[in-house]
């Protein structure tokens, strides 16, 4: 039997922490293989070791029948690896046909480049695909469905044997998956070998023909797709069978006015007459594809997009947000998608941190920092939120991710806010760690707070979410209450 | 939605359609149309000044800025910034002069030759620190800057060297032609050979395209194969021996040696590329805007002069044109650079 990819025994640890262990990976020329695993498995280590771009501390691995130099991109490009990375990995200030060239220039290492070149090779390609891309634009000016689309058309540029696709679908809609697999179907019988990384499971159960599970950096199961259930898919992603998740309590809303209320806001050439209302209590799910517009409205609400149109109030109370100060000052409460580099001051202590948006609370009236105050408040809040660590003295960057995630949850709850909006908070966070973030925010919810939660993480919604609302293009397009919160109805209506 | 207001916003689509097509890619026409309203308000208000001899003043001046400003294009393109320029140039220019001297030796090619082997020599200092120890590029040259300067002072000499040696000075005196009362060193032809082919190197081989695709993403262009580490040392090596090519051009346009001069005249230059459409983030600029830049600068200045403002007013002009100019360069590339439109152009339900 050929393989088009060989991988033996590859072993990698980040500062101690080991990554993957003795993994082994195998790829048929044809097949598509799903390499599935849980935020953190190991994933994309896996990937970037493959492709070059990390040097595996042990291993070989075989592209069609001949070892590679490992930790070279040009020397695994060279033998037919391509990568399709999850964040497509392009050049935002080049066109889409140069973008589509790049790969192709480097593999035959040219001197002297050519546009009319770049111009024929990007177009033959698009037409093979089947779609359709303006080649002069620059990709920073394309939409993010586009850009995903020259991804695929700069990895398909060359001569492919073995292309990894990292969760190539999450910013497309319907017509463009399909048309995404039939450009697999065609590379199939092209003889390339396909490793796709998916969370979707019918996406996964519809392409692939074989399913290799990472957990925690072990190949913990393998098998033709034909033998696993979607239970025992995810048994094998997270090591146990999650019970039916959706827990939400009833919101007493009553006759008070809604935590938060938009009404027609909009944004220049970014989103439009988006209008809802988040009630006390309630927890509010803002869902969509990815550069659907989502991220902008939560940005809008919270001053760091001031809105164009329309009105926002916070508890009945209309309030002008045209900054992020006005937003807390209003009682909104943020919690970033990337906690990393938006949420936290990662160097500074987590008491530090966690008090940082409600200094007003731990200060004399003078704005005197009174440290007694500051240290029982952020001693409570650990407490509170669980968050692991000996000593809240100690830098953000001491924790675990999921604990950062904590953090900043922290931070908003003790400015009270009477609206937490909460960007993709579990992106990144391990299972035990997501379970309580959501708790976090049925606490919340319970207190009398409006919850906005921008997410597409289908069972998170329905785990926690009284309504969710979907965005596409970047208008509201239609709502699920209550009992209508279930999987297939979300990610169905997701892309339509 | 009113058919009215529908009309004049497609009337101002089609306005931007056209201006985004005839704008240039880094706003360069917008420059030159700047370059041309301050040679008209000059013309209305001191048309007296307004002779050859300006225009061959400002090619004079510019000649040196342009040289620096090479090198300083191609960094900042990738992302990084530059400061160690000035003393590299100042260095070499200097050192050449003084081995010159203590040699007794004289000639009016070879000495540009050995200017750029030291700005090469020194330009490694910075290609080691960026590439192999990644550091922070403006942190890196500031400290190659002070350290280059330090040398050039304590070691090599301080005093000012009134005359260059004869075929030297014969250069700073050969002119190629006249503009009005001004001469046009000749020395502006290797300048703007360098130009023609930086712009040349930039856009048409794959050392160029990974300077610009490095400074849009650095992670991406490691990810398509782009060895980043060896386009940062060529980027250093070659932005070094551009510097101490022009530290050779101004010593020897200035027809006197100083290790004094020079350092203290970056931000003219680095205010050139950056109003020229480079943009300190990285993956943006060319050589065309950047002669623009520098025509603009060296416009500004020389209409002070025959204004007759006191030259204490002109630093602070120049500042406040930078500014303007930086500020009108961020604007535009915000506005482009902030997000993807999401809605769909064309509103159908007018």
């Amino acid at each position: 039997m050929s393989f088009a990819l060989r991988a033996r025994g590859i072993s990698k640890s980040f500062g101690g922490v080991k990554a993957l262990t003795d993994v082994d990976l195998d790829v048929v020329p044809g097949e598509v293989l799903c390499l599935a695993g849980a935020n953190g498995s190991g994933k994309s280590t896996l990937i970037k070791i493959i492709s070059g771009v990390e040097t595996p501390d042990s291993g070989t691995i075989e592209i069609d029948g001949e070892e590679i130099v490992t930790s070279s991109v040009a020397a695994a490009v060279q033998r037919g690896v391509q990568v399709i990375f999850q964040d497509m990995s392009l050049f935002p200030n080049l066109t889409v046909a140069e973008n589509i060239a790049m790969s192709e220039r480097v593999k035959d290492g040219v001197k002297v480049i050519s546009g009319k070149r770049a111009r024929s090779l990007a177009k033959s390609v698009i037409e093979r695909l089947g779609i359709d891309l303006d080649l002069e634009a620059r990709v920073e000016n394309i939409s993010v469905a586009d850009r995903q689309l020259v991804a695929i058309c700069r990895a398909l540029a060359l001569d492919v044997k073995v292309l990894f696709m990292d969760e190539p679908t999450t910013a497309l809609t319907w017509h463009e998956i399909e048309s995404l697999r039939q450009v697999v179907e065609q590379l199939k019988k092209e003889q390339v070998g396909i490793v796709f990384v998916s969370h979707k499971t019918e996406e996964v159960f519809a392409m692939s023909d074989r399913i290799v599970v990472l957990r925690n950096g072990v190949v913990v199961r393998t098998g033709a797709t034909a033998d696993f259930t979607e239970n025992s898919l995810v048994e094998a992603l997270v090591g146990y069978l999650p019970e039916d998740q959706r827990r939400v309590e009833i919101s007493d809303t009553g006759e008070e006015p809604p935590a938060l209320s938009v009404e027609g806001i909009g944004v220049e050439s970014l989103f439009a007459d988006v209008s809802f209302a988040v009630g006390r209590g309630e927890i509010v799910g803002l869902t969509g594809l990815l550069g659907s517009g989502r991220s902008e409205i939560a940005e809008a609400i919270f001053g760091k997009l001031p809105i164009d149109t329309g009105t926002i109030a916070v508890g009945g109370e209309t309030k002008t947000i045209r900054s992020v100060a006005d937003a807390i000052t209003a009682g909104i409460g943020y919690v970033p998608e990337d906690r990393l580099t938006q949420g936290v001051v990662l160097g500074q202590s987590i008491e530090r941190n966690l008090v940082s948006a409600a200094l007003g609370k731990v200060s004399s009236s003078a704005g005197v920092l009174k440290e007694r105050l500051l240290a029982e408040t952020s001693r409570a809040s650990v407490a509170e939120l669980q968050i692991k660590t000996d000593n809240a003295a100690l830098p953000v960057s001491s924790l675990s991710g999921g604990n950062q995630q904590r953090v900043v949850l922290g931070k908003w709850m003790l400015t009270d806010p009477k609206v937490l909006i909460l960007n993709g908070p579990t992106v990144g966070v391990d299972a035990g760690s997501k379970a309580t973030i959501l708790e976090i925010l049925r606490d919340a919810a319970r207190s009398g707070m409006g919850v906005l939660l921008i997410s597409d993480d289908v069972p998170e919604l329905v785990s926690v979410c009284h309504r969710v609302l979907f965005v596409r293009r970047g208008r509201l397009a239609g709502e699920l209450a209550h009992d209508e919160v279930a999987e297939p109805a979300i990610r169905e209506r997701l892309v339509r | 939605m009113s058919t009215a207001v529908a009309d004049s916003s497609t009337v101002r689509d089609r306005m931007s359609a056209l201006w985004r097509r005839y704008r240039g890619e880094n706003n360069e026409t917008t420059l030159l149309l700047l370059i041309l309203a301050l040679v008209g308000v000059m013309a209305i208000v001191e048309p007296s000044a307004i002779t050859l001899g300006f225009f061959g003043d400002i090619i004079r001046s510019g000649i040196v800025t342009l040289a620096l400003a090479l090198g300083l294009l191609m960094i900042i393109i990738s992302g990084g910034m530059d400061v160690s320029f000035p003393a590299i140039a100042i260095f070499a220019g200097y050192a050449t002069i003084t081995l010159m001297q203590s040699l007794g030796v004289d000639g009016a090619v070879w000495p540009f030759v050995v200017a750029v082997a030291m700005g090469l020599l020194l330009g490694s200092l910075n290609a080691v620190l960026v590439a192999r120890y990644k550091m922070e590029t403006l942190i890196a040259t500031l400290g190659t800057q002070v350290i280059i300067r330090g040398v050039l002072i304590a070691f090599i000499g301080s005093v000012y060297i009134s005359v260059l040696p004869a075929q030297l000075d014969a250069v700073g005196a050969t002119s190629i032609m006249q503009l009005g009362g001004t001469q046009v060193n000749v020395l502006v032809i290797p300048v703007l050979v360098l130009a023609g082919a930086l712009a040349w190197v930039l856009r048409r081989t794959m050392f160029g395209r990974s300077i610009y695709a490095i400074g849009g993403d650095k992670e991406s262009a490691k990810r398509v194969g782009i060895s980043v580490k060896k386009v940062q040392v060529a980027i250093y090596l070659v932005a070094g021996a551009l510097a101490g090519f022009g530290g050779m051009v101004h010593v020897v346009l200035s027809r006197h040696a100083s290790p004094f001069e020079i350092v203290g005249t970056e931000l003219n230059v680095i205010a050139a590329v950056v109003i020229g459409g480079a943009l300190d983030s990285g993956g943006r600029g060319s050589v065309r805007g950047t002669i623009l830049g520098v025509v603009l600068i060296s416009l500004v200045q020389n209409s002070l002069i025959r204004l007759g403002v006191s030259s204490y007013w002109h630093v602070f002009v120049v500042g406040l044109v930078v500014l303007a100019g930086v500020a009108i360069q961020a604007r535009s590339a915000a506005a482009t650079h902030r997000r993807t439109r999401i809605l769909e152009r064309l509103e159908t339900a007018a």
